[in-house]
Order: structure tokens, then C-alpha cells, then sequence
């Protein structure tokens, strides 16, 4: 027997809503990638990546961030430095970031940012210094002086970054500001508040979430039932994509695009830079208690620095022999600044006071005093005291 | 010179800095062409433009924080939050950042940003509009804490605010908003931020207080003065730093010292004034200091405000015990 539907009884069958419903909107994710783990490029790559010296260039900040990365947590573990974040498997997003800003844009770090940070001026001994328990690590002394140091409080830094844009916007400069999360620091308001205002206001202002899949023991799954989070740029209005933040070209290229549209008053871009932790969160975690040792294995094949040397052998713009003699120039530099970082000594004490204001309270100039009195009879064992 | 009310003083204020400085920005929820809920930023936008006088969307975090990217890149910014109540979002942003950042930075960032926020009850507002939580920020190293009692000193000080160098945390009771109006030169003349207000010199007990509660500690002075009682009223005004040298010499004048604050007694900024006296004027004391305070308890709902804060008998009260004590 056959049955036939009349259309009409078909529209009757459709609920109610369906048959009111009309689309309000609608919005979908790009994701880039230029460069494959093995180092084969998906397609035609940007103008910047067609000259070999600048790839060249980025590479060997990124191998200098990984010598530097490896000597201070062997400083850590052999007692030389307190806690540190380690940058393992981040130098890309990190280095491609870097490669983009301009020395007036301003930029705003969580605190494993030194891939950006290098390239802006900051020595690898303040990056030491932080660590290692002295504020005189934030004093970026080559670096842009409106550079924001290091922001452990997670998403704070994206209400510092729209601060900073709407003060750009403000003047009327051509300048942006950048700033990085983690995909743990997506869950905080914070970071929604900035992409909204930065939406609503049209700011200068780049957020890229590092996306490492672990928020120290938490992995993205507890953290969002989102695809993406890029997509998070959707409810604050702004433009987000997604990229592959293990690629290079990749990421300097979104960077530069984000940039170029902030630069134009075209407002702000979320990046989702697609990468992997492959340390512990910092020195004093041990990913051992809740990571499998095959996910970090299979993500060791796909880490940024393999595919862009591949490629740059490829194109015979490399070789093992630049490589082994840049690995030891980098290793001189990294012993170089250890050596400085060794040499500074405590802090005086009285620098805990001297810039709480610009102009001392008398009650705070009393306590200095009566803190260099006690410090002048002090025989603390850590050498510093006078 | 233009008689105007406390509220009034602080639109004088910010127009005059507005004028002759044009890194004054100010931002907040409804400051536009609304003029702020209490009226505060009346005219502004009109006047210096949307740019200039910015409506944030809903959410303070973002507006302290934002305060602190605008205030390092080398703006001032004025931020104000609406309801004393709501300011609590902020205090992630000013005690982690505003706070610390020239410290940390040794010197190389300052944040010379001004947060403005109502205080205080007595105006029969909704929940959460009424608190009073001056001794939070005046806990935080690196914040100054001003609270203006007198449309003069409003006008003064918050010229001296947003002049400042540093974060300022600057308090307005609200019920003094309108209470009462004074003449006040639009001059530009700032008033210091280290120095508290001799309101009324006495010789009797010494009576520190702040913001609203100057309205109760004047009227219990003026009761007992009928009597003969001759007490000394200060208005801390800077409620961080405090002021020590006048409210000392003050005490070892009087040897007596009631401590007037609408905010919950424990842990209050009268809690830090009564140590500062315990330290240092303690042989001058003739008789225990006493505090009169809110309790520790949630601000009422309005029918009960008024059971809450001090009034002008505890006040008298409070400087009876202190005589007899």
C-alpha cells in the first residue's frame, strides 16, 4: 500500500516553533595551517614565508627559547631557581607573536610568554630574576617600558590589554595591544568582559588564547562544550579564528592579519592558538598524576619546532651543521645570562618600600627604616643583608 | 562663587581637570548622557564628547581594570562604579594590580587612576547600595583612600585624586550627596592628601571620624557643648594614608578619644585608629577609647537602616562613656 503525504498535512505535521523559526544568526570557524608536523606545506604560503631569512630568523628564536626553556628548569630541579612555567612546546604561537608586534604596540603576558617576550627586549636573566624570587625581573630594562610584566592572577591581563587599546584609540595611535590566556583562563569572566568591551568599542586589541589542552590538571573538555574557542569571539562581537599554533607561518600570519585589521580601526581578533603542553604546568606539578604518557608522545611528533626545520632543510635554507652551531651560540648566551641572573644578589630591602608611591607616606618611610634596622643586624644566611 | 551641594562639587571637579588636562578620561556604567545615577557626571559628555566620557558596558571588573591599561599607557582615568555594593568585582584588579604595579615594576608602570564609588547608607536605596567599605581598600598596600565630607573638600580632593600619581580609591557618602550646600571657588586648588580636617577644635575628648558620619559627630558636639563639653571633631578624609601627627596631638590634648564609623565595627579603619593610639598616646589616655560603630551584621534593608548606622544619642552616648570613663 502506498501513502502519500499531502504537503499540506506535512506542514501541520512540523512543530510549531520549526515553522516560526527564521535563522537571527549564523557563524563558522576558520582554522589555518600552513606548514603539516612533517614540515609539507598544506598550500601556497604567505608573502612573509616565501623569504627563507625571515623563517630562518623566527627558527632560531624559537630554538633559542627551547635551550633557554631546558637550562632553567635544570636551574629549578638543582636548586637554583624557584618555580618556573616552562614554554615546552609553545614556541611557535610564542615566537610568532613576537614576530609580528611592532616595539610601540604593548603587550600583556600570562607567565610562559618568553618567546614574545625575547624578541621585545627582556633578558633571559630578568626571566630568571622573576623566577627567582626578584621583583628587579620585572623591570624589563631593553624591553618597551609600557610592557606589562608577568600576570599570574589568570584573565586579568585582558582587562589591562582593552585598557591599554582604549587608551591607543584614545590618542588616535597606530598602536595595538596584545595579550595571551590559556584555555583554563577562558572560563573566567574576565576574559568574556574584555572580548565584549573590545567588541563593543571596536579596540585595537589581540587576544590569543593558547590553547595547550591541559589547565594545570583540568583538561579543555571540563573546561568548555565548545568546538572551539575561537568561537568565544562570536558572543563578544569580534573576529576570532583558529590556527595552528604549532606552525609558525601559521601563526605569525594570523598575527599579522589581526594586527593589520586593528591598525585599520577595524577592531579586535581572537586567536585560538591550537598547541600542547608538553611539560609539567610548572616545576612543582607532575603531569605523571593525570596525563597519559601516550598523548604527550603523540603530540612530541607535532611540536612547532620539527616542521619548520623540515621545511627549511627542504629548501636547503638549513642544515645539521648551522643547527649544531647555533644550538652552541644559544648555549652561550643562556650560560651568559645564568651567569648575570647568579650575580644579583638579594634585592636591598629598601626597594620592598621605594616604589609602593611616588611620593612616600611617613608611615611607610617609618616601616622602611625600622625594615633596614633589622636588616643591618641580620646575619640571615642569604648574603644580601646591610 | 556658586553655592553648590557635594554631588555638584564632584561634577566641578572633573570638568576643571577635564578642562585643563586632556588625559582626564571618564568611564563608567550610565556616566554618559545620563549623567551617572546620582548625577555626578551631569553635562560632561555634552561637553568634552563621548570619547571623553565613556559608558562601559555592565561589568566593574572590566572598568577597574581597563582603568589600570588606560592609567599605564599614560592616561588618568576617573572610573566610577555605581553602587557602593558593586564595587566588590574591583577588588581582584586594584589589590593584585592597581596596587602592586609600580612596586613590582620598580617604578617603571604607575597606575594614576581614580576610582569613584557612593558609600554608605541613610537614603533608603535597594540592597547592596549601602555599604560601607572603606577599611577593604584601606587594607591594600599602594591605594590611597579618600572619603570628602563637605561639597569644599569633595571638590579639593578629588582635584588632588585624580592629580595623584597613584591609585586613589575615593569614596562619596551618598547621603551627604545633597544634604547641604557650601560655596566653593571652582579654582583648581587641590587639597592635600596627607592631612586630616580639624572640623571643630575642642578641649574635652577628641572625636576622629569620616564621610556621612561627620553630619552626627558635628550634632553630638553641638548637644554637649550646650552642657560645656568642649569636643574636638576631625574628619580623616584620607582614610589611607592616616593622617597620625593631628589625630595624636589631638588625643594627648584632649586625653579622651571616641572614634565615630558607619562601616561594621571589626577590623574598621577606626579599629587601626584606636591601635595608632594604644601605640603611641597611650599615657595621654585618661580613659578607655571608645568606638561607636555600625554593627557586624550585612547593611540592613532600609527599614532598619537607621537601627544600624550611628545616631547622633550614640554618638553623645559614646563621649558621655568616654568623659566618665
Amino acid at each position: 500500500m502506498k501513502i502519500e503525504f499531502d504537503p499540506f498535512f506535512l506542514f501541520f505535521l512540523t512543530p510549531l516553533e520549526a515553522r516560526l523559526r527564521t535563522i537571527a544568526a549564523k557563524f563558522e570557524i576558520g582554522h589555518t595551517q600552513y606548514l603539516d608536523p612533517d614540515g609539507k606545506p598544506t598550500g601556497p604560503l604567505p608573502r612573509f614565508a616565501q623569504d627563507p631569512a625571515t623563517l630562518v630568523g623566527m627558527y632560531r628564536w624559537m630554538v633559542q627559547v627551547r635551550v633557554f626553556d631546558t637550562k632553567a628548569i635544570a636551574l629549578q630541579r638543582t636548586g637554583q631557581l624557584g618555580t618556573y612555567a616552562s614554554c615546552l612546546g609553545h614556541e611557535a604561537a610564542h615566537v610568532g607573536i613576537g614576530a609580528a608586534m611592532a616595539r610601540e604596540d604593548a603587550f600583556f603576558p600570562m607567565y610562559r610568554e618568553y618567546g614574545v617576550q625575547f624578541q621585545r627586549g627582556v633578558h633571559m636573566h630578568e626571566v630568571l630574576l622573576f623566577w627567582g624570587g626578584d621583583e628587579r625581573g620585572n623591570c624589563f630594562k631593553d624591553a618597551p617600558a609600557h610592557d606589562f610584566p608577568w600576570c599570574v592572577p589568570i584573565a586579568t591581563q585582558f582587562h589591562h590589554a582593552t585598557g591599554a587599546a582604549t587608551a591607543f584609540k584614545y590618542r588616535k595611535q597606530k598602536r595595538c595591544a596584545v595579550t595571551v590566556i590559556g584555555d583554563g583562563g577562558t572560563s573566567q569572566g574576565d576574559f568574556y568582559e574584555s572580548l565584549n568591551c573590545a567588541g563593543a568599542w571596536k579596540l585595537p586589541v589581540v587576544f590569543v588564547v593558547c590553547n595547550n589542552k591541559w589547565a594545570i590538571s583540568v583538561p579543555l573538555a571540563a573546561q568548555t562544550a565548545c568546538e572551539t574557542l575561537a568561537q568565544k569571539a562570536i558572543g563578544g562581537g569580534i573576529y576570532g579564528e583558529q590556527v595552528d599554533g604549532n606552525d609558525i607561518i601559521a601563526m605569525r600570519d594570523a598575527m599579522d592579519r589581526a594586527l593589520k585589521r586593528s591598525r585599520k580601526g577595524e577592531g579586535a581578533t581572537l586567536i585560538e592558538a591550537m598547541t600542547y603542553r608538553l611539560s609539567d604546568h610548572t616545576t612543582a606539578d607532575d603531569a605523571r598524576r593525570y596525563r597519559d604518557a601516550a598523548e604527550v608522545e603523540d603530540h612530541k611528533a607535532k611540536e612547532p619546532l620539527i616542521r619548520i626545520r623540515k621545511y627549511l632543510e627542504t629548501l636547503g635554507a638549513w642544515d645539521a651543521k648551522q643547527e649544531q652551531a647555533w644550538l652552541a651560540e644559544c648555549a652561550a648566551r643562556v650560560d651568559a645570562e645564568v651567569a648575570i641572573y647568579k650575580s644579583a644578589g638579594k634585592p636591598p630591602v629598601e626597594s620592598m618600600f621605594d616604589h609602593m608611591f611616588a611620593n612616600l607616606p611617613e608611615k611607610l618611610a617609618r616601616q622602611r627604616d625600622a625594615c633596614l634596622e633589622l636588616a643591618s643586624h641580620a646575619d640571615d644566611g642569604h648574603g644580601g643583608a646591610h | 562663587m556658586a553655592k553648590v551641594a557635594l554631588v555638584e562639587a564632584i561634577t566641578m571637579a572633573l570638568a576643571h581637570e577635564m578642562a585643563h588636562d586632556d588625559s582626564v578620561v571618564v568611564l563608567g556604567e550610565d556616566v554618559g548622557k545620563n549623567g551617572g545615577v546620582f548625577r555626578a557626571t551631569v553635562g560632561l559628555q555634552e561637553r568634552f564628547g563621548t570619547e571623553r566620557v565613556v559608558d562601559t558596558p555592565l561589568a566593574e571588573a572590566l572598568i577597574a581594570g581597563v582603568a589600570i591599561g588606560m592609567a599605564a599607557m599614560g592616561l588618568k582615568p576617573v572610573a566610577e562604579i555605581q553602587f557602593s555594593g558593586f564595587i566588590y568585582p574591583c577588588v581582584d584588579e586594584i589589590i593584585n594590580h592597581a596596587g602592586r604595579l609600580r612596586n613590582r615594576t620598580r617604578g617603571r608602570i604607575s597606575v594614576p587612576m581614580v576610582l569613584r564609588a557612593p558609600s554608605g547608607g541613610g537614603i533608603h536605596a535597594p540592597e547592596h547600595h549601602s555599604e560601607s567599605n572603606e577599611a577593604l581598600f584601606a587594607h591594600m598596600p599602594g591605594i590611597r583612600v579618600v572619603m570628602p565630607s563637605s561639597p569644599a573638600r569633595a571638590y579639593g580632593l578629588l582635584l588632588a585624586a585624580i592629580r595623584d600619581p597613584d591609585p586613589v580609591v575615593f569614596l562619596e557618602p551618598t547621603r551627604l550627596y545633597r544634604l547641604t550646600k557650601q560655596e566653593v571657588a571652582d579654582d583648581g586648588q587641590a587639597l592635600p592628601l596627607d592631612t586630616c580636617f580639624v572640623l571643630r577644635e575642642g578641649t574635652d575628648c577628641t572625636l576622629v571620624t569620616w564621610g556621612a558620619m561627620v553630619v552626627e559627630s558635628m550634632a553630638a558636639a553641638e548637644r554637649l557643648a550646650k552642657d560645656g563639653v568642649s569636643v574636638e571633631v576631625i574628619d580623616l578624609a584620607t582614610v589611607s594614608p592616616i593622617d597620625e601627627q593631628t589625630v595624636l596631638e589631638s588625643v594627648e590634648k584632649t586625653g579622651r578619644c571616641v572614634i565615630v564609623q558607619e562601616a561594621p565595627i571589626t577590623g574598621g579603619v577606626g579599629s587601626e585608629v584606636a591601635a595608632l593610639i594604644a601605640e603611641k598616646a597611650l599615657y595621654s589616655l585618661e580613659a578607655p577609647i571608645v568606638r561607636v560603630a555600625g554593627w557586624d551584621t550585612p547593611m540592613p534593608l532600609f527599614k532598619l537602616e537607621h537601627d544600624y548606622m550611628p545616631s547622633t544619642d550614640r554618638v553623645v552616648a559614646g563621649i558621655r562613656s568616654a568623659l566618665e570613663g
